[in-house]
Protein backbone atom coordinates (compact mmCIF):
# COMPACT_ATOMS: atom_id res chain seq x y z
CA UNK A 1 0.00 0.00 0.00
CA UNK A 2 2.63 2.41 1.13
CA UNK A 3 4.61 1.77 -2.02
CA UNK A 4 1.65 2.48 -4.26
CA UNK A 5 1.01 5.76 -2.60
CA UNK A 6 4.63 6.75 -2.98
CA UNK A 7 4.45 5.96 -6.62
CA UNK A 8 1.40 8.11 -7.05
CA UNK A 9 3.08 10.96 -5.27
CA UNK A 10 6.09 10.71 -7.45
CA UNK A 11 3.90 10.81 -10.52
CA UNK A 12 2.08 13.86 -9.29
CA UNK A 13 5.34 15.68 -8.70
CA UNK A 14 6.42 15.03 -12.21
CA UNK A 15 3.23 16.46 -13.59
CA UNK A 16 3.56 19.58 -11.50
CA UNK A 17 7.05 20.10 -12.86
CA UNK A 18 5.77 19.95 -16.40
CA UNK A 19 3.44 22.89 -16.01
CA UNK A 20 5.27 25.30 -13.79
CA UNK A 21 2.60 27.01 -11.71
CA UNK A 22 2.38 30.28 -13.51
CA UNK A 23 -0.54 32.42 -12.56
CA UNK A 24 -1.37 35.26 -14.86
CA UNK A 25 -1.23 38.25 -12.58
CA UNK A 26 -2.21 40.92 -15.10
CA UNK A 27 -5.83 41.29 -13.94
CA UNK A 28 -4.66 41.48 -10.35
CA UNK A 29 -2.19 44.21 -11.23
CA UNK A 30 -4.93 46.04 -13.10
CA UNK A 31 -7.21 45.93 -10.13
CA UNK A 32 -4.49 47.07 -7.76
CA UNK A 33 -3.61 49.94 -10.04
CA UNK A 34 -7.21 51.05 -9.93
CA UNK A 35 -7.39 50.82 -6.15
CA UNK A 36 -4.12 52.67 -5.68
CA UNK A 37 -5.24 55.44 -7.99
CA UNK A 38 -8.52 55.68 -6.12
CA UNK A 39 -6.88 55.89 -2.73
CA UNK A 40 -4.25 58.34 -3.85
CA UNK A 41 -6.81 60.67 -5.34
CA UNK A 42 -9.16 60.52 -2.40
CA UNK A 43 -6.39 61.16 0.13
CA UNK A 44 -5.10 64.13 -1.81
CA UNK A 45 -8.46 65.78 -2.30
CA UNK A 46 -10.41 64.92 0.80
CA UNK A 47 -8.77 67.66 2.86
CA UNK A 48 -11.08 70.58 3.17
CA UNK A 49 -9.87 74.08 2.45
CA UNK A 50 -10.08 76.78 5.05
CA UNK A 51 -10.21 80.54 5.08
CA UNK A 52 -8.93 82.26 8.16
CA UNK A 53 -10.71 85.19 9.72
CA UNK A 54 -10.06 87.23 12.81
CA UNK A 55 -12.97 88.96 14.41
CA UNK A 56 -12.50 92.12 16.44
CA UNK A 57 -12.49 91.47 20.13
CA UNK A 58 -15.60 92.33 22.00
CA UNK A 59 -15.16 95.41 24.09
CA UNK A 60 -16.28 94.37 27.52
CA UNK A 61 -15.55 97.80 28.88
CA UNK A 62 -18.07 100.13 27.26
CA UNK A 63 -16.17 103.26 28.19
CA UNK A 64 -13.24 102.41 25.93
CA UNK A 65 -13.61 104.20 22.61
CA UNK A 66 -13.27 102.03 19.53
CA UNK A 67 -10.29 102.91 17.35
CA UNK A 68 -10.81 105.95 15.16
CA UNK A 69 -10.56 105.53 11.42
CA UNK A 70 -10.77 108.19 8.77
CA UNK A 71 -14.23 108.47 7.27
CA UNK A 72 -13.04 109.05 3.72
CA UNK A 73 -11.34 105.68 3.62
CA UNK A 74 -14.18 103.83 5.28
CA UNK A 75 -16.42 101.73 3.10
CA UNK A 76 -19.37 99.93 4.57
CA UNK A 77 -20.59 96.79 2.89
CA UNK A 78 -23.83 95.51 4.29
CA UNK A 79 -24.94 92.04 3.32
CA UNK A 80 -28.61 92.21 2.53
CA UNK A 81 -31.31 89.69 1.67
CA UNK A 82 -31.31 87.82 -1.68
CA UNK A 83 -27.51 87.85 -2.08
CA UNK A 84 -27.38 91.63 -2.45
CA UNK A 85 -24.78 93.92 -0.95
CA UNK A 86 -25.58 97.46 0.07
CA UNK A 87 -22.73 99.88 0.11
CA UNK A 88 -22.02 103.35 1.37
CA UNK A 89 -18.92 105.38 2.09
CA UNK A 90 -18.08 107.26 5.24
CA UNK A 91 -19.83 107.05 8.54
CA UNK A 92 -23.37 107.68 9.65
CA UNK A 93 -24.20 108.87 13.11
CA UNK A 94 -27.28 107.66 14.94
CA UNK A 95 -28.43 111.27 15.33
CA UNK A 96 -29.21 111.74 11.66
CA UNK A 97 -31.44 108.72 11.35
CA UNK A 98 -34.12 110.86 9.72
CA UNK A 99 -31.74 111.76 6.97
CA UNK A 100 -29.88 108.57 6.14
CA UNK A 101 -27.65 108.45 3.07
CA UNK A 102 -28.85 106.27 0.19
CA UNK A 103 -27.24 102.90 -0.36
CA UNK A 104 -25.79 101.57 -3.57
CA UNK A 105 -26.83 98.08 -4.48
CA UNK A 106 -24.10 95.65 -5.51
CA UNK A 107 -24.06 91.95 -6.27
CA UNK A 108 -21.51 89.15 -6.28
CA UNK A 109 -20.99 89.15 -10.04
CA UNK A 110 -17.76 90.33 -11.60
CA UNK A 111 -19.60 92.82 -13.82
CA UNK A 112 -19.79 96.59 -13.38
CA UNK A 113 -22.38 96.24 -10.64
CA UNK A 114 -20.33 93.67 -8.81
CA UNK A 115 -18.56 94.16 -5.55
CA UNK A 116 -15.28 93.03 -7.09
CA UNK A 117 -14.99 95.85 -9.61
CA UNK A 118 -16.14 98.44 -7.11
CA UNK A 119 -13.61 97.37 -4.53
CA UNK A 120 -10.80 96.91 -7.02
CA UNK A 121 -11.33 100.43 -8.28
CA UNK A 122 -10.75 101.73 -4.79
CA UNK A 123 -7.87 99.42 -4.09
CA UNK A 124 -6.17 99.72 -7.45
CA UNK A 125 -2.85 101.08 -6.20
CA UNK A 126 -2.22 98.27 -3.74
CA UNK A 127 -3.63 95.61 -6.02
CA UNK A 128 -1.33 96.71 -8.84
CA UNK A 129 1.63 96.72 -6.50
CA UNK A 130 0.90 93.17 -5.37
CA UNK A 131 0.23 92.02 -8.91
CA UNK A 132 3.49 93.52 -10.19
CA UNK A 133 5.34 91.87 -7.37
CA UNK A 134 3.77 88.51 -8.14
CA UNK A 135 4.65 88.88 -11.82
CA UNK A 136 8.23 89.71 -11.01
CA UNK A 137 8.45 86.62 -8.84
CA UNK A 138 6.92 84.49 -11.58
CA UNK A 139 9.25 85.81 -14.30
CA UNK A 140 12.25 85.39 -12.03
CA UNK A 141 13.16 89.05 -11.66
CA UNK A 142 12.93 88.70 -7.92
CA UNK A 143 14.17 85.46 -6.48
CA UNK A 144 12.66 84.60 -3.15
CA UNK A 145 11.98 81.41 -1.26
CA UNK A 146 8.28 80.52 -1.61
CA UNK A 147 7.48 81.14 2.05
CA UNK A 148 8.62 84.73 2.02
CA UNK A 149 6.46 85.66 -0.98
CA UNK A 150 3.35 85.53 1.19
CA UNK A 151 5.20 87.43 3.90
CA UNK A 152 6.14 90.17 1.45
CA UNK A 153 2.56 90.48 0.28
CA UNK A 154 1.20 90.71 3.79
CA UNK A 155 3.86 93.33 4.61
CA UNK A 156 2.75 95.34 1.58
CA UNK A 157 -0.77 95.13 2.93
CA UNK A 158 0.15 96.32 6.41
CA UNK A 159 2.27 99.15 5.00
CA UNK A 160 -0.55 100.39 2.84
CA UNK A 161 -2.16 103.48 4.30
CA UNK A 162 -4.22 104.89 1.46
CA UNK A 163 -6.41 101.97 0.47
CA UNK A 164 -9.94 101.42 1.64
CA UNK A 165 -10.93 100.22 5.07
CA UNK A 166 -13.85 97.92 4.60
CA UNK A 167 -16.36 97.29 7.33
CA UNK A 168 -18.50 94.27 6.62
CA UNK A 169 -21.87 94.13 8.25
CA UNK A 170 -24.68 91.70 7.85
CA UNK A 171 -28.39 92.28 7.87
CA UNK A 172 -30.21 89.44 9.60
CA UNK A 173 -31.66 88.06 6.35
CA UNK A 174 -28.23 87.46 4.86
CA UNK A 175 -26.83 83.96 4.50
CA UNK A 176 -23.62 82.31 5.58
CA UNK A 177 -22.69 81.91 1.92
CA UNK A 178 -22.79 85.69 1.45
CA UNK A 179 -20.55 86.12 4.46
CA UNK A 180 -17.93 83.74 3.09
CA UNK A 181 -18.25 85.21 -0.40
CA UNK A 182 -17.64 88.76 0.76
CA UNK A 183 -14.57 87.73 2.73
CA UNK A 184 -13.39 85.88 -0.33
CA UNK A 185 -13.90 88.99 -2.47
CA UNK A 186 -11.77 90.93 0.02
CA UNK A 187 -9.00 88.38 -0.48
CA UNK A 188 -9.38 88.47 -4.25
CA UNK A 189 -9.23 92.27 -4.34
CA UNK A 190 -6.27 92.28 -1.99
CA UNK A 191 -7.97 94.63 0.46
CA UNK A 192 -5.50 95.26 3.25
CA UNK A 193 -7.92 96.25 5.99
CA UNK A 194 -11.29 94.70 6.39
CA UNK A 195 -13.19 93.46 9.34
CA UNK A 196 -16.57 92.20 10.31
CA UNK A 197 -18.51 94.41 12.66
CA UNK A 198 -21.93 94.35 14.14
CA UNK A 199 -24.65 96.14 12.22
CA UNK A 200 -26.16 99.25 13.80
CA UNK A 201 -29.91 99.71 13.99
CA UNK A 202 -29.86 102.72 11.66
CA UNK A 203 -27.96 100.68 9.11
CA UNK A 204 -30.59 97.96 9.32
CA UNK A 205 -33.11 100.68 8.62
CA UNK A 206 -31.12 101.85 5.62
CA UNK A 207 -31.08 98.34 4.20
CA UNK A 208 -34.79 97.95 4.79
CA UNK A 209 -35.48 101.18 2.92
CA UNK A 210 -33.21 100.20 0.07
CA UNK A 211 -34.58 96.68 -0.23
CA UNK A 212 -38.18 97.72 0.35
CA UNK A 213 -38.85 95.61 3.43
CA UNK A 214 -41.17 96.70 6.20
CA UNK A 215 -39.12 98.14 9.00
CA UNK A 216 -38.61 95.98 12.05
CA UNK A 217 -36.09 98.08 13.90
CA UNK A 218 -36.77 100.87 16.32
CA UNK A 219 -34.43 103.75 17.00
CA UNK A 220 -34.93 103.23 20.73
CA UNK A 221 -32.65 100.21 20.55
CA UNK A 222 -29.27 101.80 20.63
CA UNK B 1 25.39 29.65 -41.62
CA UNK B 2 23.22 28.49 -38.86
CA UNK B 3 20.34 30.70 -38.13
CA UNK B 4 20.18 32.16 -34.66
CA UNK B 5 17.20 30.64 -32.98
CA UNK B 6 14.84 33.28 -31.81
CA UNK B 7 12.80 32.44 -28.75
CA UNK B 8 9.38 31.43 -29.90
CA UNK B 9 7.78 31.93 -26.51
CA UNK B 10 5.88 35.15 -25.98
CA UNK B 11 7.79 37.48 -23.65
CA UNK B 12 6.49 36.74 -20.24
CA UNK B 13 7.21 39.30 -17.58
CA UNK B 14 7.20 38.11 -14.05
CA UNK B 15 4.81 40.42 -12.30
CA UNK B 16 5.28 39.10 -8.81
CA UNK B 17 7.58 41.91 -7.59
CA UNK B 18 5.23 44.45 -9.09
CA UNK B 19 2.30 42.89 -7.28
CA UNK B 20 4.33 42.88 -4.07
CA UNK B 21 5.10 46.54 -4.40
CA UNK B 22 1.52 47.38 -5.24
CA UNK B 23 0.27 45.49 -2.24
CA UNK B 24 2.55 47.44 0.03
CA UNK B 25 1.50 50.78 -1.42
CA UNK B 26 -2.15 49.77 -1.31
CA UNK B 27 -1.96 48.67 2.30
CA UNK B 28 -0.19 51.88 3.23
CA UNK B 29 -2.78 54.04 1.49
CA UNK B 30 -5.67 52.09 2.96
CA UNK B 31 -4.33 52.44 6.46
CA UNK B 32 -3.50 56.12 6.19
CA UNK B 33 -6.70 57.35 4.56
CA UNK B 34 -9.27 58.78 6.84
CA UNK B 35 -12.57 58.03 5.32
CA UNK B 36 -14.84 60.98 5.21
CA UNK B 37 -17.60 60.39 7.69
CA UNK B 38 -21.15 61.18 6.75
CA UNK B 39 -22.27 64.34 8.49
CA UNK B 40 -25.57 64.36 10.37
CA UNK B 41 -26.82 67.04 8.02
CA UNK B 42 -25.86 67.55 4.40
CA UNK B 43 -23.79 70.70 4.10
CA UNK B 44 -22.90 72.43 0.88
CA UNK B 45 -19.97 74.66 1.75
CA UNK B 46 -19.45 77.98 -0.02
CA UNK B 47 -16.50 78.47 -2.35
CA UNK B 48 -13.40 80.57 -1.88
CA UNK B 49 -9.94 81.02 -3.36
CA UNK B 50 -8.17 79.93 -0.19
CA UNK B 51 -5.79 77.05 -0.63
CA UNK B 52 -4.96 76.40 2.99
CA UNK B 53 -6.00 73.01 4.27
CA UNK B 54 -7.55 72.09 7.56
CA UNK B 55 -5.24 71.17 10.42
CA UNK B 56 -4.88 67.45 11.19
CA UNK B 57 -5.41 67.80 14.90
CA UNK B 58 -6.50 70.26 17.55
CA UNK B 59 -9.65 71.37 15.84
CA UNK B 60 -13.26 71.75 16.75
CA UNK B 61 -15.71 72.07 13.96
CA UNK B 62 -19.06 73.73 14.24
CA UNK B 63 -21.41 72.43 11.65
CA UNK B 64 -24.23 74.81 10.78
CA UNK B 65 -26.90 73.12 8.75
CA UNK B 66 -29.41 74.65 6.39
CA UNK B 67 -32.24 74.28 8.91
CA UNK B 68 -30.30 76.29 11.51
CA UNK B 69 -29.15 73.36 13.62
CA UNK B 70 -25.73 73.43 15.21
CA UNK B 71 -23.55 70.36 15.46
CA UNK B 72 -20.15 70.05 17.04
CA UNK B 73 -17.23 67.81 16.39
CA UNK B 74 -13.71 67.71 17.78
CA UNK B 75 -10.73 65.44 17.45
CA UNK B 76 -8.91 63.20 19.87
CA UNK B 77 -5.77 65.29 19.73
CA UNK B 78 -2.54 64.81 17.78
CA UNK B 79 -2.14 61.45 19.48
CA UNK B 80 -5.16 59.23 20.03
CA UNK B 81 -3.72 58.30 23.41
CA UNK B 82 -4.50 61.82 24.55
CA UNK B 83 -8.18 60.93 24.14
CA UNK B 84 -9.55 64.44 24.30
CA UNK B 85 -13.05 63.45 23.30
CA UNK B 86 -13.97 61.35 26.36
CA UNK B 87 -12.30 63.94 28.60
CA UNK B 88 -14.42 66.70 27.11
CA UNK B 89 -17.54 64.61 27.52
CA UNK B 90 -16.88 63.80 31.16
CA UNK B 91 -16.12 67.48 31.77
CA UNK B 92 -19.47 68.29 30.20
CA UNK B 93 -21.08 65.59 32.35
CA UNK B 94 -19.70 67.21 35.48
CA UNK B 95 -21.29 70.53 34.56
CA UNK B 96 -24.68 68.93 34.03
CA UNK B 97 -24.40 66.30 36.79
CA UNK B 98 -24.45 63.38 34.41
CA UNK B 99 -22.22 60.43 35.11
CA UNK B 100 -21.00 58.69 31.99
CA UNK B 101 -19.86 55.08 32.17
CA UNK B 102 -16.58 53.84 30.77
CA UNK B 103 -18.38 52.19 27.86
CA UNK B 104 -20.21 55.37 27.01
CA UNK B 105 -17.03 57.42 27.08
CA UNK B 106 -15.38 54.87 24.85
CA UNK B 107 -18.31 54.97 22.47
CA UNK B 108 -18.04 58.75 22.36
CA UNK B 109 -14.31 58.53 21.71
CA UNK B 110 -14.88 56.40 18.66
CA UNK B 111 -17.96 58.19 17.35
CA UNK B 112 -16.68 59.52 14.05
CA UNK B 113 -19.12 62.23 13.11
CA UNK B 114 -20.49 65.49 14.41
CA UNK B 115 -22.88 65.42 17.32
CA UNK B 116 -25.95 67.51 17.74
CA UNK B 117 -27.55 65.93 20.77
CA UNK B 118 -28.68 67.88 23.82
CA UNK B 119 -26.54 66.77 26.76
CA UNK B 120 -29.54 65.36 28.64
CA UNK B 121 -30.06 62.87 25.84
CA UNK B 122 -26.40 62.09 25.38
CA UNK B 123 -26.50 58.97 27.56
CA UNK B 124 -29.43 57.57 25.63
CA UNK B 125 -27.71 58.50 22.37
CA UNK B 126 -24.50 56.68 23.23
CA UNK B 127 -26.32 53.62 24.56
CA UNK B 128 -28.47 53.10 21.50
CA UNK B 129 -26.81 51.06 18.83
CA UNK B 130 -29.31 51.69 16.07
CA UNK B 131 -28.20 54.31 13.58
CA UNK B 132 -31.75 55.38 12.78
CA UNK B 133 -32.52 56.07 16.42
CA UNK B 134 -29.32 58.06 16.67
CA UNK B 135 -30.06 60.14 13.61
CA UNK B 136 -33.49 60.95 14.98
CA UNK B 137 -31.89 62.20 18.18
CA UNK B 138 -29.60 64.64 16.38
CA UNK B 139 -31.72 67.72 16.93
CA UNK B 140 -28.83 70.14 17.19
CA UNK B 141 -27.04 71.56 20.20
CA UNK B 142 -29.19 74.13 22.04
CA UNK B 143 -27.87 77.67 21.64
CA UNK B 144 -30.62 79.69 23.34
CA UNK B 145 -29.54 82.08 26.02
CA UNK B 146 -31.59 80.07 28.54
CA UNK B 147 -30.01 76.76 27.63
CA UNK B 148 -26.68 77.59 26.08
CA UNK B 149 -25.05 74.19 25.86
CA UNK B 150 -22.84 75.19 22.95
CA UNK B 151 -21.02 77.69 25.17
CA UNK B 152 -20.39 74.92 27.70
CA UNK B 153 -19.14 72.58 25.01
CA UNK B 154 -16.73 75.24 23.77
CA UNK B 155 -15.62 76.00 27.29
CA UNK B 156 -14.99 72.31 28.07
CA UNK B 157 -13.19 71.75 24.79
CA UNK B 158 -10.91 74.67 25.46
CA UNK B 159 -10.27 73.56 29.02
CA UNK B 160 -9.26 70.09 27.92
CA UNK B 161 -7.38 71.18 24.82
CA UNK B 162 -6.13 74.79 25.02
CA UNK B 163 -4.62 74.63 21.52
CA UNK B 164 -7.91 73.95 19.85
CA UNK B 165 -8.71 75.88 16.68
CA UNK B 166 -12.29 76.72 15.89
CA UNK B 167 -13.59 75.87 12.47
CA UNK B 168 -16.95 76.73 11.03
CA UNK B 169 -18.49 74.57 8.38
CA UNK B 170 -21.72 76.02 7.22
CA UNK B 171 -24.10 75.54 4.38
CA UNK B 172 -24.13 78.44 1.92
CA UNK B 173 -27.85 78.82 2.61
CA UNK B 174 -27.63 78.92 6.39
CA UNK B 175 -29.30 82.06 7.67
CA UNK B 176 -27.03 84.66 9.14
CA UNK B 177 -28.94 84.90 12.41
CA UNK B 178 -27.70 81.52 13.58
CA UNK B 179 -24.18 82.30 12.36
CA UNK B 180 -24.26 85.56 14.30
CA UNK B 181 -25.47 83.76 17.39
CA UNK B 182 -22.68 81.21 17.15
CA UNK B 183 -20.05 83.92 16.57
CA UNK B 184 -21.38 85.78 19.61
CA UNK B 185 -21.17 82.68 21.78
CA UNK B 186 -17.62 82.11 20.61
CA UNK B 187 -16.69 85.73 21.25
CA UNK B 188 -18.07 85.39 24.78
CA UNK B 189 -15.70 82.48 25.26
CA UNK B 190 -12.82 84.56 23.84
CA UNK B 191 -12.58 82.77 20.53
CA UNK B 192 -11.96 85.36 17.85
CA UNK B 193 -10.01 83.41 15.30
CA UNK B 194 -11.87 81.12 13.00
CA UNK B 195 -11.25 78.91 10.07
CA UNK B 196 -14.13 78.87 7.66
CA UNK B 197 -14.28 75.63 5.76
CA UNK B 198 -14.80 76.25 2.07
CA UNK B 199 -14.47 74.55 -1.26
CA UNK B 200 -11.69 75.69 -3.53
CA UNK B 201 -12.66 77.69 -6.57
CA UNK B 202 -9.97 79.43 -8.56
CA UNK B 203 -10.68 82.98 -9.63
CA UNK B 204 -8.56 84.90 -12.04
CA UNK B 205 -8.73 88.64 -12.34
CA UNK B 206 -7.63 90.38 -15.43
CA UNK B 207 -5.83 93.51 -14.36
CA UNK B 208 -5.88 95.04 -17.83
CA UNK B 209 -9.62 94.68 -17.95
CA UNK B 210 -10.05 96.40 -14.61
CA UNK B 211 -7.86 99.31 -15.54
CA UNK B 212 -9.99 100.19 -18.53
Amino acid sequence: MAEIIQEEKAGGKKKAKKHAPHIDMTPMVDLMCLLITFFMLTTAFSKAKIMEINLPEKLKDKTVEPPKISASRTHNLILGPNDKIYWYTGTVKPEDYNNLPPLTELDFSSGPNGVRQTMLERNRALFKKIDDFKNQVLTGKIVLPPDSVQKHISKMKTDDDTGPIVLIKAYKKATYGDFVNILDEMNICGIARYTFVEIAWYEEKMVETAAGIASTTTPAKK
Amino acid sequence: MPKIKLPTKSPHIDMTPMVDLFSVVLTFLMLTTTMRQPEPAPVDTPTSISEKTTPDANWMTLLLSKDDKVFLNFDNGPDTLLAFRPKILSEMGKRYNIEFTEAELNEFKKYPSSIGVPIMKMKEFLDSKDNKVRTAMQTGIPIDSTDNQLADWIFCTRTVNPNVQAQIKGDAKTGFEVVKRVLDIMADKNVFKFNLITTLEAVKINLAEIQK
